[in-house]
């Protein structure tokens, strides 16, 4: 049970915080700090226990090294959103502490997709994950955009379920268990079976989704550009990890991967990439242009499973970090300035930041060049490492692909970049942001130039989990 | 003097100072110029150190020193230099100072940003020219566009931004082909017994050029070529170059010019040659050849531009198609010519630079038409600027004649290019003379008609000290190249037989009946970039 001291903090700290919750309505602030501390005292539990195996309720839950790692990444991620989305709910009137509760039940669920060793379990923590986030992007209740982002989610996310939930029922199919550990022991007896294959693809619609990649990411500019932006955030990195756990955990294996699947994976890659990367060029909205960067990332992460070797696993781990990192902050950065007539949303808006607000603006410049890949940020070697080990599986096109979207990569991040330093039109009065935010952001920007510099200790992590 | 960190002190100490500049307070002009040059003339210094230690007589890495960095990937903090490396290392560590004086007066907005550009920027070219482990390399070939980036965006002229933008794709597109190709070289040194693991260490990949595959070979050329000839750039990848230029504040084009572009030469000579022989001999007609129209076309280009700065941008075209020249004519005397000859065009360039920025402090423009007359209300500046046109055109006696006359001889001996390389070649110093002193009577002789040109200032003390350590240079190297020359030799050497040695062993390998791979003709690569 030690081990599933991260979980059982989280879940604590929930129905903690519904209490805290319901007797100070009008105070704000202790739920705040019932959260931040919370979440910090799960950090903490995750890395006293993060040497601790053990498998819960007849292999449902399977604690260990790669669900501490998920676990990590998701409270860090959930950590920051909290910090950097308090400014931004108080500047719209809306409550904090049913903010973070959401934002923590979501967690919850993506931890449960970490550490699942059967697939009802993988659902079960989607479903968490997804209804907490359903709420949360229409959490601006009295903005059209949020409802919109709100309903479109739900609807597309529901069809998505049913797919991943058909998946699971075929796979029991033909393999009669939902074990994820029996089903790919299984996996070479069944490789004949179609209903096998069917249920393993639906199972990668589902997961797909999620992780929004082509051709299933017409709900994410929507989504992205109507939820409260540290949602975004939120949702572009740990909801994203979640899946990605679950990708990993079941198609990152070469015995999994038939020719064909393995060919379905590459062209959904190459296809996030390249479209993700294309259409970000031409948006004037900054969460859309990130929403589409997101697909993009998607894509480059989908390359490293494509690849199912060891680079791989680890490459989208690493990547997965740097990623959570990096993306967090862009959006951290947007929520910070953004103000309630939509200002900040727009490339113009940007123009002489790093006058009014130069520290900011570094931290945006270092979060841009990560994204867009370039050395001695982290970006780059998250990419190193995919296109490493696509090449290294005989798929030096995906990896080709993937460098030239890079350059359009380059275009649109660093056309924010331009707006920041090189315009001298006159810049806009921006708010003010506590120095708790500004720091968080800072912490941020230093992990990821550090993971750029230092990535050794971290990668040896990983290569560890498997 | 091997695992001696010396070279990393040399490479870090301005990023060290950098990071120092951040700590203090934004208001404090004086005290941040002059802690930028400071760290500049350190790191200066202690290269000098380098250089008298260097062991002329020795072809290896030397201040060789190595670290394990990601282990997993078999990715090492590798550095040293050889005989290539040296002297670009000392014109970097040379340049930034002189760049970083000149522009003491002229950049006023945003100083401490500046100065941390200008030293990052430095310890990303040195880090190129150090760096012994290609992801390494690649890393600081990359990160040095930031710095560049930025100074370009924030301190250009009116259309900066596109300037900006353009450099920074142009290079990037180039440079992720060549990343894929590092990944595809590591990736194969794990699939042969030799190193028989992922490694992306230069010198154990020296030894398995040859074994690669001819048709691989081409395609991994091509994918390194591309990324250096743009950086050169040859022709036709050249045309971020005169935007870049014309854009950049002073101290950037002097940067750009001096040194920038010689990373995209260095790394033929450094990787391309050596890691890819076979390809490299396949392709040396084509390469020359596009050096030659870069020769030719620069310099016909330069002939008719109306503005200084772009008019010394494509002379850069045509000065660099001789390095480019001297490297695939593959003789000791050309590959010497061609570092030699990158020094040379970062010490002429750089002055003509400095010079033009002079002229545009005080006029605040650089059309040829508005300038008359300047040698009689400016006689010092005419005086530097007479002797860095003809070191740019290559005088006998100044530096630029040494590196030409070397790399033209040594294509004309080349055993694998027609003579009539250097005698088209040739043609180009006949050219550069003529935009040049053309360029120069316009400016510098005649009446003073402008009436906004006849009360300029002559050159300030400031000035006068940022030009004389170039005009020495460009003296010393003219009259006693053997200082320079002496220590480039063994590795010039090296380099050929490198590429030259490994392709006839190869070749002589496969004559043997039986023995040996399938034959490779050199002709026979031809065919494969056409697919």
């Amino acid at each position: 049970m030690f081990s599933l001291l991260p979980i059982l903090c989280l879940a604590g700290l929930g129905l903690v915080l519904l209490i805290v919750d319901s007797l100070q309505r009008r105070n704000d602030h202790a739920g705040y700090w019932v959260t931040i501390f919370g979440l910090a005292a799960c950090i903490l539990a995750s890395f006293l226990t993060l040497d601790s195996h053990s498998e819960v309720s007849g292999n449902m839950i399977i604690i260990g090294g790669y669900s501490h790692f998920f676990g990590l990444l998701f409270l860090i991620s959930a950590l920051l959103t909290v910090v950097l989305s308090k400014e931004y709910l108080q500047r719209a009137q809306r409550p904090v502490g049913g903010f973070c509760l959401l934002v923590i039940f979501a967690t919850i669920g993506m931890m449960l997709i970490a550490s699942a060793g059967n697939l009802i379990m993988v659902f079960l923590g989607i479903e968490l994950m997804s209804i907490s986030l359903y709420v949360l992007a229409g959490f601006f209740r009295d903005r059209v955009k949020s409802n919109e982002s709100s309903l479109k989610y739900f609807l597309l996310g529901a069809f998505a379920t049913g797919f991943l939930l058909y998946g699971i029922a075929l796979i029991y199919g033909a393999s009669g268990t939902t074990s994820i550990a029996l089903i790919l022991e299984k996996c070479p007896a069944l490789s004949a079976s179609k209903i096998f294959w069917s249920g393993i693809a639906l199972l990668f619609v589902g997961l797909a989704f999620k992780v929004a990649a082509v051709p299933f990411h017409m709900w994410v500019p929507d989504v992205y550009e109507g939820a409260p932006t540290p949602v975004s955030g939120f949702m572009s990195t740990g909801a994203k990890a979640a899946a990605f756990s679950a990708i990993v955990m079941i198609f990152a294996r070469p015995f999994v991967q038939g020719d064909s699947i393995k060919l379905v994976i590459s062209i959904t890659a190459a296809a996030s990439m390249i479209l993700g990367n294309i259409v970000a060029v031409s948006q004037t909205n900054i969460k859309r242009m990130l929403a589409y960067s997101s697909i993009a990332h998607a894509g480059y992460m989908l390359a490293g499973v494509a690849a199912a070797n060891q680079l791989g696993r680890t490459g989208v781990l690493f990547y997965l970090i740097v990623y959570t990192f990096m993306n967090v902050g862009a959006f951290g950065v947007i929520s910070l300035l953004e103000s309630e007539e939509e200002r900040f949303l727009s490339f113009g808006d940007y123009s002489g930041l790093a006058k009014t607000r130069p520290f900011l603006a570094a931290l945006m410049a270092v979060f841009m060049f990560s994204l867009s890949g370039i050395p001695p940020f982290a970006g780059f070697l998250g990419k190193y490492y995919v296109f490493a080990a696509a090449v290294n599986a005989h798929l030096t096109w995906l990896a080709i692909i993937g460098v030239l979207t890079s350059v359009v990569g380059v275009y649109y991040y660093l056309r924010l970049v331009v707006v920041m330093y090189f315009d001298d039109r006159e810049p806009i009065a921006t708010n003010p942001s506590s120095i708790v935010s500004v720091a968080a952001l800072g912490c941020a920007a230093v992990v990821v130039i550090y993971l750029g510099i230092f990535p050794s200790w971290v990668i040896a992590f990983i290569d560890r989990l498997f | 003097m091997n695992n001696s960190p010396v070279l990393t002190y040399v490479i870090f100490l301005p990023l060290f100072g950098a990071l120092l500049l951040l700590f203090v307070r934004r208001d404090k002009i004086t005290l941040i110029k002059s802690l930028g040059l400071l760290f500049s003339l350190v790191t200066f210094v202690v290269s000098v150190y380098l250089f008298v230690k260097f062991d002329s007589t020795n072809s290896a890495m030397q201040f060789w020193y190595s670290k394990p960095w990601i282990q997993s990937l078999n990715v090492n903090y590798t550095v040293g230099i050889d005989g290539l490396s040296l002297l670009l290392v000392m014109l970097t560590t040379f340049l930034t100072p002189v760049a970083m004086l000149s522009a003491w007066n002229s950049i006023q907005q945003r100083v401490r940003e500046f100065t941390f550009m200008m030293l990052l920027l430095e310890t990303g070219m040195l880090g190129v020219f150090c760096s012994l482990d290609l992801i390494l390399f690649y890393v600081f070939w990359e990160g040095m566009l930031i710095p560049m980036y930025f100074i370009i965006g924030i301190w250009g002229g009116k259309n900066k931004v596109y300037a900006a933008m353009k450099f920074f794709l142009y290079t990037m597109f180039g440079s992720l082909l060549m990343l894929v190709g590092i990944i595809w070289l590591g990736y194969y040194a794990s699939t042969i017994p030799a190193p028989g693991r992922f490694t992306t260490d230069l010198i154990q990949l020296y030894s398995i050029g040859t074994q690669i595959p001819v048709a691989i070979q081409t395609w991994m050329f091509l994918a390194f070529t591309l990324s250096f000839a743009i950086k050169v750039p040859l022709f036709p990848f050249h045309t971020w170059l005169p935007d870049a230029h014309v854009e950049a504040p002073t101290a950037g084009s002097v940067i750009l010019a001096g040194v920038l572009l010689k990373m995209g030469t260095y790394g033929l000579i450094r990787f391309c040659l050596p890691l890819f022989p076979q390809a490299s001999f396949a392709f040396m007609p084509y390469l020359s050849i596009l050096a030659l129209i870069g020769i030719i076309y620069g310099a016909l280009v330069s002939m008719v531009q109306t503005d200084i700065k772009k008019l010394v941008a494509y002379s850069s075209v045509s000065h660099l198609g001789f390095v480019v020249l001297g490297i695939f004519a593959l003789t000791v005397e050309s590959v010497q010519g061609s570092i030699i000859q990158m020094v040379n065009h970062g010490l002429s360039t750089g002055a003509l630079f400095l010079i033009v920025g002079m002229i545009y402090d005080r006029r605040h423009t650089r059309e040829i038409s508005e300038f008359g007359g300047l040698a009689k209300v400016m006689p010092i500046l005419s005086t530097f600027f007479m002797i860095v046109s003809l070191s740019s055109i290559g005088l006998p006696g100044l530096n630029g004649f040494v590196g030409e006359f070397l790399i033209l001889l040594g294509s004309f001996t080349s055993k694998f290019l027609s003579e009539w390389f250097a005698i088209i070649g040739a043609t180009g110093v006949i050219f550069a003379a003529i935009y040049l002193l053309w360029m120069y009577q316009r400016v510098v002789f005649g009446k003073v008609d402008n009436p906004a040109n006849r009360n300029l200032s002559d050159l300030s003390i400031r000035e006068i000290a940022v030009l004389v350590p170039v005009i020495v240079l460009i003296f010393w190297i003219g009259v006693y190249p053997g200082t320079f020359l002496a220590k480039t030799e063994a590795s010039a050497r090296q380099a050929v037989l490198r590429t030259a040695g490994q392709y006839q062993l190869r070749n002589l390998a496969v004559t043997k009946p039986g023995g040996g791979p399938q034959a490779i003709q050199p002709g026979e690569g031809n065919t494969g970039h056409k697919e």
